[in-house]
């Protein structure tokens, strides 16, 4: 059944009474097929909760979560335990509640460009690769919707540019929506078609542009971090133009 | 002195210890990927509970320890829910209030002249030819619930919240995994004795850790140490003629120091 707003996920005023600590307040959000979302805010501001609530993870105080019938969401959750207990390989990993082929792990792990991690034991990755590797799992279950909370999270600066190019890549590929939870402000905003500013309830949200100048945005991440946002995607706009192929010719 | 391997005291023991050791490989195996070792043991301590009611009101002790022990884990769960306090002190709590009571309990059913270190240590010569059915019959249920809940166990090991985000029924995984360990409680009683039993699982399975590469291997690998442990345990048992949980035990430990020798498979 397709709702009039044609969302995947929605939230709708989604509340979160906690020991009589408000942790999230009439809540608002939709996904939609091909739409990169993004929801950034402080520490503690109830990011992760509001994800687990729109999968269905944790109950919610009031309000709901409209989801489209038979969506089929890859979750890619904030923490893994990276010295996991149980021994396996990336293989197994991709395993563990599908049962793929080879050939669709092969495709999966290709796409996240760690097929030669195939037979790689779990903890000998790195932070990087975990991630790939977690997000090659989620494919595998065909999204409609991804759910990345935190992806680029112990990943060095280099390693993070690459995997916000491999997930906007994935939205364009798969055509599906996708849902990102992020404290980091910079690159999140080049790619994100909407953002939402957590902090308990809604403090702004809307394009990327519209986002950064706005003065709750403001005061909650300061000054400086609009401009910093700002000069990302200054630069990352001139990544895409040909005259750019300079930039390699340094590496020789 | 080799005449006691043929008495046949000694060889039903054997026969228990090798079935309880094919179980607490890969059940041991589940308590340490899912760090359960001192939810194990309490489970175990509240068995002896089980093992008084039963001398006392005299129906069969086995029976006792797997009645009290599955309603242990079932109070655990439920207070678990409350989230007041942190789980290794609620265990603590419960898990020594049932052991008090227990050995109270076995006191007032056998008078104080026993001192009830067959149950919490384990006594091969109270092994009788129905225990060592009762054991592999026990031992069955316990691996063929294992194997029917081995993939979604292994998910919700993994990672909890990502097997349910991705359907798995961890709730009730998690409970047929609970009741599991306390039938294999109350199955290895005889053999290592409620006090030793978690030792039993932990042991071998943290020794396998070393050693492989995938989760079957590992409960394999686990499950072949433990019953080398036993039979190690048991001979040393007859032979200094100490009680055969300790020899037991101690012969697993002996397996997991020569596995540290052995470098780390991932």
């Amino acid at each position: 059944m397709l709702k009039a707003n044609d969302a995947l996920l929605s939230a709708r005023d989604v509340t979160l009474n906690l020991n009589g600590r408000l942790i999230l307040d009439r809540v608002n959000l939709d996904v939609r097929r091909g739409e990169i979302v993004t929801v950034i805010g402080p520490n503690g501001a109830g990011k992760s909760t509001l994800v687990r609530v729109m999968l269905g993870l944790r109950p919610l105080t009031s309000g709901r979560i409209e989801r489209l019938a038979n969506l089929s969401v890859g979750y890619v959750p904030q923490k893994f335990p990276q010295t996991a207990n149980v021994p396996m390989d990336v293989k197994r990993l991709l395993s563990l509640t599908l049962k793929p082929s080879d050939k669709d792990i092969d495709r999966a792990l290709d796409e996240t460009g760690i097929l030669h991690l195939k037979e790689a034991r779990v903890p000998s990755l790195s932070g990087g690769e975990l991630q790939r590797a977690l997000l090659a799992r989620a494919l595998l279950r065909k999204p409609d919707l991804l759910v990345l909370d935190e992806p680029v999270q112990s990943v060095d600066f280099i390693g993070e540019m690459k995997l916000y190019e491999l997930i906007s890549g994935i939205r364009k590929t798969h055509g599906c929506g996708i849902l990102m939870v992020s404290h980091d402000l910079h690159m999140v905003m080049a790619e994100s078609d909407h953002v939402v500013c957590l902090n308990g309830h809604v403090c702004c949200e809307g394009g990327p542009e519209k986002v950064q100048q706005d003065p709750e945005f403001a005061k909650l991440f300061g000054p400086s971090a609009a401009r910093m946002i700002a000069a990302y995607a200054h630069h990352h706009d001139h990544d895409h133009e040909p005259h750019d192929h300079h930039h390699h010719d340094h590496r020789h | 002195m080799t005449s006691i391997l043929f008495e046949p005291f000694f060889q039903r023991a054997m026969l228990a210890g090798l079935a309880v050791a094919l179980v607490s490989g890969p059940v041991g195996s589940f308590i340490v990927w899912r760090r359960m070792a001192y939810f194990g043991e309490s489970l175990a301590h509240s068995g002896l509970l089980g093992v008084g009611l039963g001398l006392l009101f005299s129906f069969n002790i086995t029976l006792g320890a797997v009645v009290t022990a599955i309603v242990f884990a079932l109070l655990l769960l439920a207070l678990r829910r409350q989230q007041g306090l942190a789980t290794d002190t609620l265990l603590g709590i419960l898990s020594y209030t049932s052991l008090a009571l227990g050995l109270i309990v076995v006191g007032l059913a056998t008078g104080a002249a026993s001192d009830h270190m067959d149950i919490l240590f384990g006594d091969v010569l109270t092994v009788s030819t129905h225990d060592v059915w009762a054991v592999w019959i026990g031992a069955g249920v316990v691996l063929a619930s294992l194997a029917f809940l081995w993939r979604d166990l292994i998910a919700s090991s993994v990672h909890e919240e990502l097997a349910r985000a991705e359907g798995v029924k961890v709730e009730r995984v998690e409970l047929g995994f609970i009741l599991l360990i306390a039938v294999m409680t109350a199955i290895a009683m005889k053999i290592v004795g409620l006090l030793l039993i978690t030792a039993l699982m932990v042991i071998p399975a943290a020794a396998a850790r070393r050693l492989a590469k995938t989760p079957e291997s590992m409960a394999f690998i686990a499950a072949a140490i433990a019953g080398l442990s036993v039979i190690a345990g048991l001979l040393a048992s007859a032979f200094i003629g100490g009680a055969s949980g300790p020899c037991v035990v101690l012969a697993a430990s002996c397996f997991f120091a020569l596995t540290l020798a052995v470098p780390q498979a991932s």
